[in-house]
């Protein structure tokens, strides 16, 4: 049903919420067709800026036969990979195998929909907010569409009947399913500092206070760590560990549906990056108290563009991390998990959980330059205590999971029954 | 666990024909009854793939088996039961070849087998020849071919560097350590014209002497080499990922290490300092002042540390050969094994004599066998040859470091997870090359 012409004319309050539906409606299309073309050009440029940053890393020069400085670069491989062949092997479970794709890539697209990022834009028409869906229940909905992405990665390594890609499809299922715990864990102290799960509440309670990087730090740093491993990037890339799987769970796959995979782990990056900034750094907020109403549209670009540049941060973060450090094992990988960062961000809960009710109690104002300065306080103690305390020699210990000769011996014998052996046998 | 067994029809997999028509006879034996039955396939035991362990192949297709090796790993979910490694993928029969060869001939061989390391394997050749033709050689070969072998070794150990970075998940420092490995090889090519197939040494002295300014830019490269290789320890010797990826990984006892026959540093990392160079020393390698670095404990982190202090102790007698480079005549005076110079051999009879019988027929040594042994970059490898007076070699045999190492991976691995595999593999430094011959 189209809405009626004269409910858009009609002229409103800039500084206050659209009154008709209609305008709403147009607007929510208008932002669904500008932020996923943004994000998908992104995203292309993106595979650039990997191989470009990688190379100024590595002493190179990177891409640059295609187009000026190689700008046109993910264009050739894209239409590369559109003309490639689609193979499928032959034992492969096909509708899975054309679905797994899809599943990996749609979650990480979904996510961000409900991120704001820019301050509200007024027009004639009422007051507009800068996300696509300003969902109330907003960081929940992104803890159970993230969850789903795990579904493409571990139904491609088992569709493909692939063995390289059955381990990778395991590694990824733990791996993803223990830091998708940590991750939440680590969120907790955020929607206590908020009371709200609204991401656009929280993003205005950092503007009023200060961002949650320093009053939460470590929840921050355990968000961090678990954002690398739900986003399978080095030192967290087992599920494809090249030296080890080989290309893991997307062994089989070639052309678009390879493609697809690509793109999703740089979607998927993008949204980590955004998560980061809108739940630490502040979201749109741009330092100082003058970013908050009466909204112009200056406002809205100068927010917009600050949010891009701090998303823009972490995914140069990533590929830094990502060109710098060696892989974890998988044992270790678990371990940090387990052992670490869970007890870790359940601890820090009680401990913020504590301090807030304690402030509270004393009477100390939220957003205060007090509340904000005794949980900054508490933050840097609670660092430089886990600094001192944290023994990675133990924790990521190197050799512990080896088996010894005995138990060795037990597995082999377990073998020699399901006669896995040819030889030696009369 | 049932076990499922299948007797094998022989003609099963054919038409029962055969290219003319005619039906395929089945052998034919007597059973127990003494009657007359067509012979019955032998009995094959069908892998009960869906057992409690997954067979899972490791190469010979992968990108981290360092070519065409091939490992199969039985898995109880990520943990290697047992390993077994195959090999075979790369021969090219260079043992057989030499024996068609004449000595000269047999050199370029050496660049082939193990690829990584050519102006060494030339060295240890000539050397081995030169015994056998009873020759000693000039004080400016005897350096050069030091260079040579210096070189060679710190190309080598660059390349098992930069691969096992790989292998454990670190990039960049492969890139920063193959620029360093590409300024050898500029070296190489100003002196030979070759990069990776060098043949630099003949019987009895090298192929070229070094050209003008090569000295220079040796000594360039010697300066600023341990730039890069400092800086490519920072990002890993304290890297709590690569500490924690390689240490008490694959560890061997000193002991363990001797009775599988490993060497160079391998055996070092295990602590048994034995280097051929400093043991049994030639090219005046005692001359030279230089540390054998030993590990303690023998596992992957101690044959890195190893590894890399070795580059920086060849960076040491490099720049004591540098100062020590006498003049003189590179090749021996005799022109039985050398060719003598193109002018003289076309204006003078004894010379043109000379070169006639060595282009056609080669140099021949007395009869009698030579084995030399130096200190590779993988280990010690030895040259065996044995002459029977003609100019080529009866039999020509390597002792290949690699592939004594290699024959304790399967002791190394087996308990570890398959993550260790690939790092265990990578310290030990193969090249298949020089495995499969």
């Amino acid at each position: 049903m189209m809405p009626p012409v004269h409910a858009l004319l009609q002229i409103a309050t800039p500084q206050l919420p659209p009154p008709s539906g209609a305008v709403y409606l147009i607007a929510t299309v208008i932002k669904m067709v500008v932020v996923f073309s943004l994000y998908m050009v992104t995203v292309a440029l993106l595979t650039l800026a990997e191989r470009k940053i990688s190379a100024w890393i590595q002493d190179r020069l990177g891409p640059n036969r295609v187009g000026p400085g190689g700008l046109l670069q993910p264009a050739a491989d894209g239409l590369k990979n559109i003309m490639k062949e689609e193979t499928y092997p032959s034992a492969a479970n096909l509708p899975l195998f054309v679905l797994a794709p899809a599943m990996s890539f749609v979650p990480a697209l979904l996510t961000w929909c409900v991120i704001p990022f820019a301050s509200p834009l007024p027009t004639p028409w009422g007051l507009i907010d800068m996300v696509v869906a300003p969902l109330p229940v907003g960081y929940l909905f992104i803890l159970a569409v993230s969850s789903l992405g795990v579904y493409g990665i571990v139904l491609a390594g088992w569709s493909s009947n692939n063995k390289y890609a059955l381990l990778g499809g395991l590694r990824s299922s733990a791996q993803m399913v223990s830091y998708e715990i940590a991750m939440g864990m680590s969120t907790i102290p955020v929607l206590l500092l908020a009371g709200n799960v609204a991401l656009g509440d929280i993003v205005r309670q950092q503007a009023n206070g200060m961002w949650n990087v320093l009053g939460l730090t470590v929840a921050f740093l355990v968000f961090l760590i678990s954002a690398f491993a739900e986003t399978n990037r080095l030192p967290f890339d087992l599920p494809e560990a090249e030296s080890e799987l080989v290309a893991g769970y997307h062994a089989e796959y070639s052309a678009m549906k390879f493609s697809m995979f690509f793109i999703a782990e740089y979607a998927n990056m993008v949204t980590a990056s955004a998560l980061m900034v809108t739940l630490f750094f502040g979201g749109w907020d741009i330092p100082g108290h003058w970013d908050v109403a009466p909204w112009t549209v200056w406002k809205t670009v100068a927010t917009g563009a600050f949010f891009a540049f701090k998303t823009l941060f972490f995914v140069f973060f990533y590929m830094w991390i990502r060109w710098t450090l060696p892989r974890f094992r998988y044992d270790q990988l678990m371990a940090l998990g387990w052992k670490l960062l869970l007890p870790l961000s359940l601890g820090y809960i009680v401990v913020i959980a504590s301090a807030i009710l304690g402030l509270d109690a004393a009477g100390v104002a939220r957003g205060s330059w007090a509340f904000g300065g005794a949980l900054l306080g508490l933050n840097v103690v609670i660092v430089a205590v886990l600094l001192f305390l944290i023994d990675r020699g133990r924790l990521i210990s190197p050799a512990y999971s080896r088996l010894d000769q005995r138990n060795v011996e037990k597995l082999r014998a377990l073998a020699a029954r399901s006669a896995l052996m040819t030889e030696g046998r009369n | 666990m049932p076990t499922t067994k299948r007797t094998v029809d022989v003609q099963l997999s054919t038409s029962g024909l055969d290219a003319q028509g005619r039906p395929v006879r089945v052998p034919l034996v007597t059973d127990q009854q003494g009657n007359v039955v067509p012979m019955a396939a032998p009995e094959a035991i069908e892998p009960d793939l869906a057992g409690e362990h997954m067979l899972i192949n490791i190469g010979p297709q992968h990108p981290a088996t360092h070519g065409v090796l091939r490992l199969v790993l039985e898995l109880d979910g990520e943990t290697v039961v047992r390993c077994v490694p195959h090999i075979g993928y790369l021969h090219c029969g260079f043992e057989k070849i030499g024996e068609y060869r004449t000595y000269n001939q047999v050199i370029p061989w050496t660049d082939r087998e193990d690829y990584l390391n050519s102006p060494g394997n030339n060295v240890a050749f000539a050397l081995g020849a030169e015994r056998l033709f009873g020759l000693e050689i000039t004080e400016r070969c005897k350096v050069l071919r030091v260079i040579a072998l210096e070189l060679s070794r710190i190309m080598s150990h660059l390349v098992w560097w930069g691969t096992t970075c790989i292998d454990i998940g670190a990039f960049t420092p492969f890139l920063w350590l193959f620029e360093e490995r590409e300024r050898i090889y500029e070296l190489l090519e100003m002196w030979i014209g070759a990069r990776l197939t060098t043949s630099l040494t003949r019987v009895g002295g090298m192929a070229a002497d070094i050209p003008d300014g090569f000295m220079d830019k040796l000594t360039g490269f010697v300066k600023s080499l341990p730039k890069t290789i400092d800086e490519a320890e920072r990002m890993l010797s304290k890297n709590g990922v690569w500490v924690g990826r390689t240490i008490g990984i694959g560890a061997m006892s000193g002991e363990e290490a001797l009775n599988y026959g490993l060497s160079g540093p391998m055996l070092r990392a295990s602590g048994v300092a034995y280097d051929v160079r400093r043991d049994f020393p030639y090219l005046d390698y005692e001359t030279y002042d230089f540390d054998v670095p030993v590990g303690t404990s023998g596992d992957v982190y101690d044959r890195y540390l190893v590894r890399v202090e070795e580059i920086r102790q060849s960076v040491r007698i490099l720049e004591q050969a540098i100062r020590r480079l006498p003049d003189g005549p590179v090749n021996v005076d005799d022109h039985r094994v050398i060719l003598p110079p193109k002018q003289k051999a076309t204006s003078d009879m004894e010379s043109m004599i000379h070169h006639f019988k060595q282009v056609m027929e080669g140099p021949r040594p007395p009869i009698g066998e030579a084995y030399v042994a130096v200190e590779s970059p993988k280990g010690e490898k030895g040259y065996y040859m044995v002459s029977d007076g003609t100019p080529k070699p009866v039999r020509w045999r390597i002792r290949p470091p690699s592939f004594v190492n290699l024959s304790a991976i399967p002791k190394m691995v087996e308990g570890h997870l398959l993550s260790d595999v690939i790092a265990i593999n990578a310290s030990i430094d193969i090249v298949m090359g020089e495995i499969d011959r």
